[in-house]
């Protein structure tokens, strides 16, 4: 099951946070928001230099079926 | 370059033919027969179209989905692949178990890694949000078993696609096919259903935005009253031939058990789309729902939870033809009322089939009308 942990932000951050989720509804604390938006940015990072999932063979290979069955 | 994968792999689980030696030798005690379903999940699983999985899961990845929609490793992930089999087996952890289907033929080579009871329960008001067994998923899930076996797959036996291995492509070959298309962006559209006019509508209107349209139809077991497999390839043939470019549209079918859970599968479409290489997925009115249990636009707040999905879900409000606006129309650009639309049940649609009555035009093209008119029974009973 998920554990948690802490995160130690500047308190005037975490006001200026408050702030923000008081008024947009969906988020029940801080730590609710803060998480949100780093699995966003966490997700764009891990996005960038995945390679392709296949080798020159499987790419020949593929693109051979695929003229095939006339997908190409 | 097409999407990452989620978990930005594509889990690629070797071949094996099924007459090979690593497949022999097998006492019964570790041997584990799955249904027809079950073996579609493994092949699912083997081509990567449920990476990052590379196997049936374990307790705490099972814990983790119902309790937070996540993988343990945090992964979005909102229904259980699990793996259920008999009391009377009694495998160690690190024991190769050979998995094998209803004819007794080997589909796959298992490394046991432990097991666990569920609560029926739970599994059906955690994934469904119901407990009432008029569910088809909550149904399946009270008649089956409560054991659920966790382990890695370590090879599989290629499985044979009949009449549809064809139309059948694999996340490795979407890719492919998407980039040497030319495309960057493409949107999936998920469907068990014989293509209507306004099916036809919501996927042109999505494909305006993006580069390429990758219709993917649910091919395995449904619903009485659902199309059938046959049915649905056929048409989805006959609306692509007369109606769609071939320089933007490819299909190819998806072998999946339907759940009918709602937004929660809805999230599995995408994440299942998006290992195909998709950049977008529609999701349209009650998508993956049945009956009443879901609201209609359910499936489409769901995905607020998860921002880091990797996949960009379009949201539309359902198409419709409109007599007055006399075109197709959605909630959002037509002011008329229910008396205008051009609507027919489910039960009245069969009906009109059954007679050999075509529907018409506005509502479906006569070309899927016919194709569908060209078989006997065409609704799963
Ligand atoms: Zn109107």
């Amino acid at each position: 099951m998920t554990k948690y942990t802490s995160v130690s932000i500047p308190l005037t951050l975490h006001k200026r946070l408050e702030k923000i989720i008081a008024k947009k509804t969906g988020f029940k604390s801080v730590s609710d928001y803060v998480t949100y938006v780093l699995r966003e940015v966490v997700a764009m990072h891990e996005l960038k230099d995945t390679p392709e999932p296949f080798t020159s063979t499987d790419l020949d290979e593929i693109k051979a079926r695929l003229q095939a069955l006339g997908y190409l | 370059m097409t999407n990452a994968p989620h978990g930005g792999k594509l889990v690629q689980i070797k071949q094996t033919a099924k007459d090979s030696p690593s497949l022999e030798g097998f006492k019964a005690n570790q041997k584990l027969e799955v249904s027809r379903e079950t073996a579609t999940v493994v092949a699912n699983i083997a081509n990567g179209i449920f990476s990052p999985l590379e196997g049936f899961m374990g307790e705490n990845d099972y814990l983790n989905v119902l309790e937070h929609m996540r993988l343990e490793n945090d992964l979005p992930w909102t229904i259980p692949i699990l793996l259920f089999g008999s009391h009377d087996h009694h495998f160690g952890a690190g024991d190769d178990l050979l998995l094998v289907d209803e004819a007794k033929n080997p589909v796959a080579l298992m490394e046991y890694e432990g097991d666990f009871n569920i609560s029926r329960q739970e599994y059906a008001s955690k994934v469904f949000g119901t407990e009432d067994k008029a569910h088809p998923g909550v149904a399946k899930v009270f008649a089956g078993n409560e054991r659920a076996i966790s382990g890695k797959l370590k090879a599989v036996v290629k499985p044979e696609h009949g009449e549809y291995a064809d139309y059948t492509l694999s996340p490795k070959e979407t890719r492919i096919l998407f980039s040497e298309k030319g495309w960057s962006t493409v949107v999936a559209f998920q469907t068990r259903n014989a293509p209507h006019i306004n099916h036809e509508y919501l996927q042109k209107s999505a494909l305006a935005l993006v580069d390429g349209l990758f219709i993917n139809p649910v091919l395995g077991k449904k619903k009485a009253g659902d199309f059938k497999d046959g049915v649905i390839l056929s048409t989805y043939r006959a609306i692509m031939a007369n109606y769609y470019p071939k320089s933007s549209v490819v299909m190819s079918v998806l072998h999946y058990e339907m759940q009918y859970a709602g937004p929660k599968e809805a999230i599995m479409h995408a994440i299942m789309r998006k290992n195909f290489g998709c950049t977008h997925i529609i999701i349209g009115r009650d998508h993956a729902g049945v009956g009443n249990f879901y609201g209609p636009y359910a499936a489409q707040e769901i995905f607020k939870e998860f921002p880091d999905i990797g996949i960009t879900p379009l949201f539309f409000k359902e198409f419709y033809y409109c007599k007055r606006c006399a075109g197709i129309a959605s909630e959002k650009t037509c002011p008329h009322g229910e008396e205008d639309k051009l609507s027919f049940s489910g039960t009245k649609l069969r009906k009109m089939f059954a007679d050999g009555e075509l529907p018409p035009k506005e509502f479906m093209r006569p070309e899927v009308s016919q194709a569908i008119l060209k078989f006997d029974k065409p609704f799963v009973e």
